[in-house]
């Protein structure tokens, strides 16, 4: 009966997440620097500059919060699961102060422009860099922690590695700041998170993304599973661990590197994900990955609606919309249980 | 309190005369001449020795036995004032970020508004220290017993206020009448330059690529508006708005200004290659230098509006 009842709940949460996110999606389109409207939406079609606004601006950024967080929601998923740790989130293992010491260190050398550095090499660095930097800062951070980490097959030494990496990069990040001022307020922008100049491109990158690690995570899924009835269960089961957790990790490298380059830090959407999914519908990781990330979607392009509409033409960073609304769930929960 | 502006020192040796007590204890001691004496040597080593009471922006009444001769400055735009008063030499030490004018370079960096180094600046027996009404240093500051004037400027109005507090408290002020005359007049001067084809035009001026726009009751904004600019952001967002980014491309403006360094960045953004500014050339991009220039409440307010008038002038010339 049980089996039955969450099965059903299953496809429920399914059929509310792909309804919700094909909504969502709408809404996005119709909510902008006028707050949002459909009447507005449909006279801004109308006028000569409609195809802009929507299709070059408004579409893209709606899009890439929806792919931004499912890349977040599928890593904190897989996150908690490798760790088999509820508390465990994406930039865990270092990625998000890695990827912040990358943009530190390509802004501190855009401004040696006209001094160490000639002004074309500092500018093609600024353009080409920032992404690239994010990127590449994320994947050393935790290739770093995994080589800490690698002699043990603990998970708790992995995580403690991936706090110490992550604490380490943050106070060099803060040095390179505090040598060249020009680099902090890019630094803070990066810290805030944005969806707001989320481009086509970004959004090629982003499912480029989501199309490498989704499979992945699929195909590793039963590991997980086995993972939960303990390292010596998984081990008894034949799994090859080592082999497979690395593969886990990579693409959990490969996902927040990404969402992090293209829009900042953005808190909570890879730890309340996966719980939402869990609270739900309890499943199997198969499910349950996929799922958080199209919880993690929901919840961003959420926020990033909100973050548009509620004081527009001004915006609320978009970290602070998933701090509130994804803490305040954890919240909630936390309340239940207690009360239950 | 306050001696005038004139001759302080001459001032001062008559005050001495007629304080001192005609009990004949003294006239035993050396008379009158060499207490003049010893006076005058004391004089000499502090030039102007006159109480101070000034109210700072925080409502705290700060009282200094005499004018200060060492002064450690926490706020580029306050050191900037310390100078451009005339008192340069009497700073003992800035914030990291004070870089105008050059001398003060050379200068001891005691750190930066959330990061003062407390120890130094007490190592350093500054007469006061002037910080921004949001320093994190001024209450340890004043419980080491420093005196500490925390100053804000938000405005124009503002940078001139903090302008003649600064000159009561270094007894300069004349210079400070003539420093805020400077900037009217300079400012006067770089709005004749803008071109009349330019009076009116709507600014976006991008203060940070978040984006924060510089709003028309931002510092920024008020020089825009004296040099007769219209501003895309409405006053009723505030001084530095963080703006949608489809705000500034459906508002088209007609000027864009920009760091210099985010300028380039500007077109790449989705959709802002339909900002017609940007296609035509209608665009400044300003060095840190110049841009430290434009944010900085201080004497420099009238160079800040040339900058300005300069972009306006090169705009003007630019092929439609």
């Amino acid at each position: 009966v049980t089996a039955s009842r969450d099965a059903r709940r299953r496809r429920l949460l399914a059929l509310a997440l792909a309804l919700g996110s094909a909504l969502l999606l709408i809404i996005g389109l119709a909510a902008g620097s006028d707050g949002w409207s459909p009447r507005a939406l449909l006279a801004l079609a109308k006028s000569p500059e409609g195809t802009l606004i929507i299709f070059q601006i408004r579409a893209p950024r709606t899009l890439g919060a929806w792919l931004t967080g499912a890349l977040l929601g599928l890593s904190g998923a897989t996150a908690q699961g490798l760790f088999r740790n509820p508390l465990a989130d994406p930039y865990l293992l270092g990625s998000a102060s890695g990827a912040l010491l990358g943009v530190v260190l390509v802004l501190a050398a855009s401004g040696l422009g006209g001094h160490a550095l000639d002004v074309a090499t500092a500018n093609a660095l600024a353009r080409t860099g920032l992404a690239g930097g994010a990127f590449l800062g994320a994947l050393l951070a935790v290739l770093l922690t995994l080589s800490l980490s690698r002699v043990s097959r603990e998970t708790t030494k992995l995580l403690l590695s991936g706090v110490v990496v992550a604490a380490v990069l943050a106070a060099a990040s803060d040095l390179v700041t505090t040598a060249s001022p020009d680099a902090l307020r890019g630094k803070q922008a990066f810290l805030l998170g944005s969806t707001g100049f989320l481009g086509w491109q970004s959004c090629a990158l982003l499912a480029l993304g989501l199309a490498v690690t989704v499979p992945v995570s699929w195909r590793l899924a039963r590991a997980l599973d086995a993972l939960t009835l303990g390292l010596d269960g998984a081990l008894s089961l034949g799994i090859e661990l080592g082999r497979i957790r690395f593969a886990l990790v990579a693409a959990l490298a490969l996902a927040t590197g990404l969402a992090v380059s293209q829009a900042g830090i953005i808190a909570f959407v890879g730890l309340v994900s996966p719980h939402i999914v869990r609270r739900f519908a309890p499943a199997t990781h198969g499910f349950t990955l996929m799922a958080s990330a199209a919880a993690g979607g929901a919840l961003l392009l959420t926020a990033d609606v909100l973050a548009r509409t509620v004081i527009a033409p001004e915006e609320v960073p978009v970290g602070v919309l998933t701090a509130l609304l994804g803490g305040g769930y954890l919240i909630w929960l936390l309340h239940r249980r207690q009360t239950a | 309190m306050r001696l005038g502006d004139g001759a302080p020192a001459a001032e001062l040796g008559l005050r001495a005369h007629t304080a001192l007590p005609s009990s004949s204890d003294w006239r035993r001691t050396g008379g009158l001449l060499g207490v003049g004496l010893v006076m005058l040597a004391a004089l000499a080593a502090r030039p102007a020795q006159a109480a101070v009471t000034l109210r700072d922006d925080r409502g705290v009444t700060v009282r200094l036995a005499h004018t200060p001769q060492r002064i450690v400055s926490l706020l580029p735009s306050l050191t900037e004032s310390v100078c451009a008063l005339g008192a340069c030499a009497r700073l003992v030490a800035t914030d990291r970020f004070s870089n105008w004018p050059a001398r003060v370079l050379a200068l001891p960096k005691v750190g930066g508004m959330e990061d003062a180094q407390v120890e130094r600046i007490v190592a350093l027996r500054p007469d006061v220290v002037l910080v921004s009404s949001s320093a994190r240093a001024t209450g340890r500051l004043e419980g080491l017993g420093l005196a500490v004037i925390a100053l804000e400027s938000r405005n124009h109005a503002d940078a001139l206020r903090t302008l003649t507090l600064l000159g009561e408290l270094l007894d300069a002020r004349a210079q400070a009448v003539r420093v805020a005359a400077d900037i009217e007049r300079e400012t006067r001067a770089a709005a004749a330059r803008v071109p009349a084809a330019l009076r009116g035009k709507r600014v976006y001026f991008e203060v940070d690529a978040t984006p924060y726009a510089a709003g028309p009751e931002s510092f920024i904004g008020e020089t825009l508006g004296r040099l007769g600019l219209a501003n895309i952001v409405p006053a009723a967002l505030g001084p530095f708005p963080k703006l949608n980014p489809e705000y500034v491309v459906r508002a088209q403006p007609d000027i864009v200004m920009a760091p210099e360094k985010g300028l380039a960045e500007l077109s790449r953004r989705p959709g802002w290659q339909a900002l017609r500014a940007l296609a035509d050339g209608h665009a400044c991009g300003f060095t840190t230098a110049r841009a430290d220039l434009l944010v900085r409440p201080g004497p420099r307010m009238g160079e800040a509006a040339q900058v300005l008038a300069d972009c306006l002038v090169v705009i003007a010339k630019a092929p439609r």
